[in-house]
């Protein structure tokens, strides 16, 4: 599995996987097959899809442990950026079809409506994270400040998945499910983050030099 | 050489209307449907209406295609998505149906479909339709007044209020828990907007009976009022003293009041009300009070604080 992983093919049909939604968004339009009202559908499908993406990524670090598949971390970028691509498809779905650029508009339900609040906050805390996806910032941030900045997509998660549950009007079964998915995700990393705990104090108790990870 | 492009026809304009409906479940009922073809069994909506006369109600605005109106619906009973009721609404039997008018009425009575259908003469009024959910349509409803009926029974002086209830059998709709409301779905109206000559019972639209998922086979149509409040497959109506409880206000207070009145001046707490899409249309309108209908309705509200009383 670790060999298909990192054949040269694997990258280039993920990115087409990852497209297939905007092609079939594509080929309904074209077809008149988005319900009759294709603009709300575009809306929701495309919300969908950031909040799957964001789930997707950040099931690579414990998929990658658990199945012993250290290559599947070659895509985490690429699927968080897609993340970030459905966020500006979204939003500009928002900002063009619905808002028809009207600034004034736009910022009154910014402040007023919660559930744009969270959802805007959610799509901001993305763009540090896709301005620094580059091996380069890594470098200059190094390693450890570049990792912690990366926690903000925890955040864009939570976001993403409050903003889903405060919209819906009372069918509230997608949006927790999300939820329960994003809980299972940080609290696997949160189970990782104990157990390294005790491994530091037991190794401070028995007074050996701390492990070097 | 004459190339043409692509077709752009569409299910609606090539298939017969009972299929179209519900292309689903006849692709799902394969070859026994195919045997069954031309049997009555199919045939869920599309009894053609006789005898409908015009009515000077009507907006000439351009109506929504059958299409539109009956593959997006609000019927939270056969699903939440919009698309779920014209997929799932067919399990549900019209026939036989009655509606039950009790409580405060010098004489209850239980109608069936025959009797309402009789009831007044059926007239045609193309409505428009504003849902809470900012979007509109253009509907020609088959049906009449409310009025008729209630005149019928004969509302006592304790008949303040009507209430509404929609079937619910939860073998073929949708679980409470699921949808987040409570069923059976319950609706209501003051006295005075239920005898308004704006106030119908639908039985059909588009020259035919109802579709199931538009709410078969009798719905009220109430055109001032946010769609929810415009209740589906009636089976009891209850005149009653007191303002009764409505499905929409129980589940949350705060974003549907009673009255529902279409007010682009109160915004709904996660949205503004100022503007609408008409389904099929790109741009926004700006939405109207009364949706559109305050020169025959606003009186019944003079003298009321419609911010207090959305």
């Amino acid at each position: 599995m670790n060999k298909v992983l990192s054949s040269r093919w694997a990258k280039p049909v993920v990115f087409l996987l990852c497209l297939t939604p905007l092609l079939l968004l594509g080929w309904g339009y074209y077809r008149q097959d988005l319900t009759a009202n294709p603009i709300e559908y575009i809306t929701h499908r495309t919300g969908d899809w950031i909040i799957r993406f964001l789930l997707i990524t950040l099931s690579i670090t414990p998929l990658r442990k658990l199945l012993h598949l250290p290559k599947l971390a070659r895509f985490r970028r690429m699927l968080g950026l897609f993340a970030f691509f459905y966020g500006c498809l979204h939003l500009m779905t928002w900002v063009w079809l619905d808002k028809f650029f009207d600034l004034r508009e736009m910022w009154t339900d910014v402040v007023k409506r919660r559930f744009i609040t969270v959802g805007m906050t959610g799509f901001v805390l993305m763009i540090p994270l896709v301005i620094t996806s580059t091996a380069g910032w890594v470098r200059r941030l190094g390693f450890e400040k570049w990792q912690k900045l990366h926690r903000l997509i925890y955040f864009s998660a939570l976001a993403g998945v409050i903003h889903y549950y405060w919209l819906v009007k009372s069918d509230v079964r997608l949006p927790l499910m999300y939820g329960a998915i994003l809980a299972i995700l940080m609290g696997y990393r949160f189970g990782g983050w104990l157990a390294d705990r005790r491994r530091h104090q037991l190794a401070a108790g028995a007074s050996l030099k701390p492990m070097v990870k | 050489m004459l190339i043409r492009k692509p077709t752009d026809l569409r299910y609606s304009q090539v298939t017969p209307k009972q299929f179209y409906l519900n292309r689903r479940r006849f692709l799902a009922a394969g070859p026994a449907a195919i045997g069954a073809l031309g049997l009555a069994r199919m045939v869920q909506a599309g009894t053609k209406l006789d005898g409908v006369k015009k009515s000077s109600f009507s907006t000439t605005e351009k109506a929504n295609s059958l299409q539109d109106i009956t593959h997006y619906n609000n019927y939270y009973e056969f699903g939440t998505d919009k698309e779920d009721p014209s997929r799932n609404a067919y399990k549900l039997k019209t026939s036989p149906w009655t509606v039950k008018v009790e409580g405060a009425v010098d004489k209850p009575q239980t109608f069936d479909l025959d009797a309402i259908n009789k009831m007044a003469p059926l007239e045609e009024r193309i409505y428009r339709h504003r849902c809470v959910e900012r979007w509109s349509m253009v509907i020609p409803w088959i049906g009449f007044p409310l009025s008729a009926l209630l005149k019928q029974v004969g509302p006592t002086s304790k008949a303040k209020y009507v209430a509404f209830e929609t079937f619910y059998d939860g073998k073929i709709m949708l679980r409470a828990e699921y949808a987040g409301i409570r069923f059976p779905y319950v609706e209501g109206l003051r006295m005075d907007e239920a005898m308004h000559p704006l106030t119908i019972l639908a039985v059909g639209l588009y020259g035919e009976t109802l579709p199931n998922q538009d709410g078969a086979p009798v719905r009220l149509v109430v055109p001032w009022k946010y769609g929810f409040k415009s209740i589906k497959s009636i089976v009891k109506i209850r005149l009653v003293e007191k303002e009764p409880p409505t499905t929409w206000n129980m589940s949350a207070p705060d974003e549907y009041g009673f009255y529902s009145n279409v007010n682009p001046e109160r915004d709904h707490p996660r949205w503004s009300q100022a503007k609408e899409r008409r389904i099929g249309e790109f741009s926004m309108r700006n939405t109207v009070k009364f949706n559109g209908y305050g020169d025959q309705v606003a009186s019944l509200y003079s003298g009321m604080d419609l911010r207090k009383y959305y």
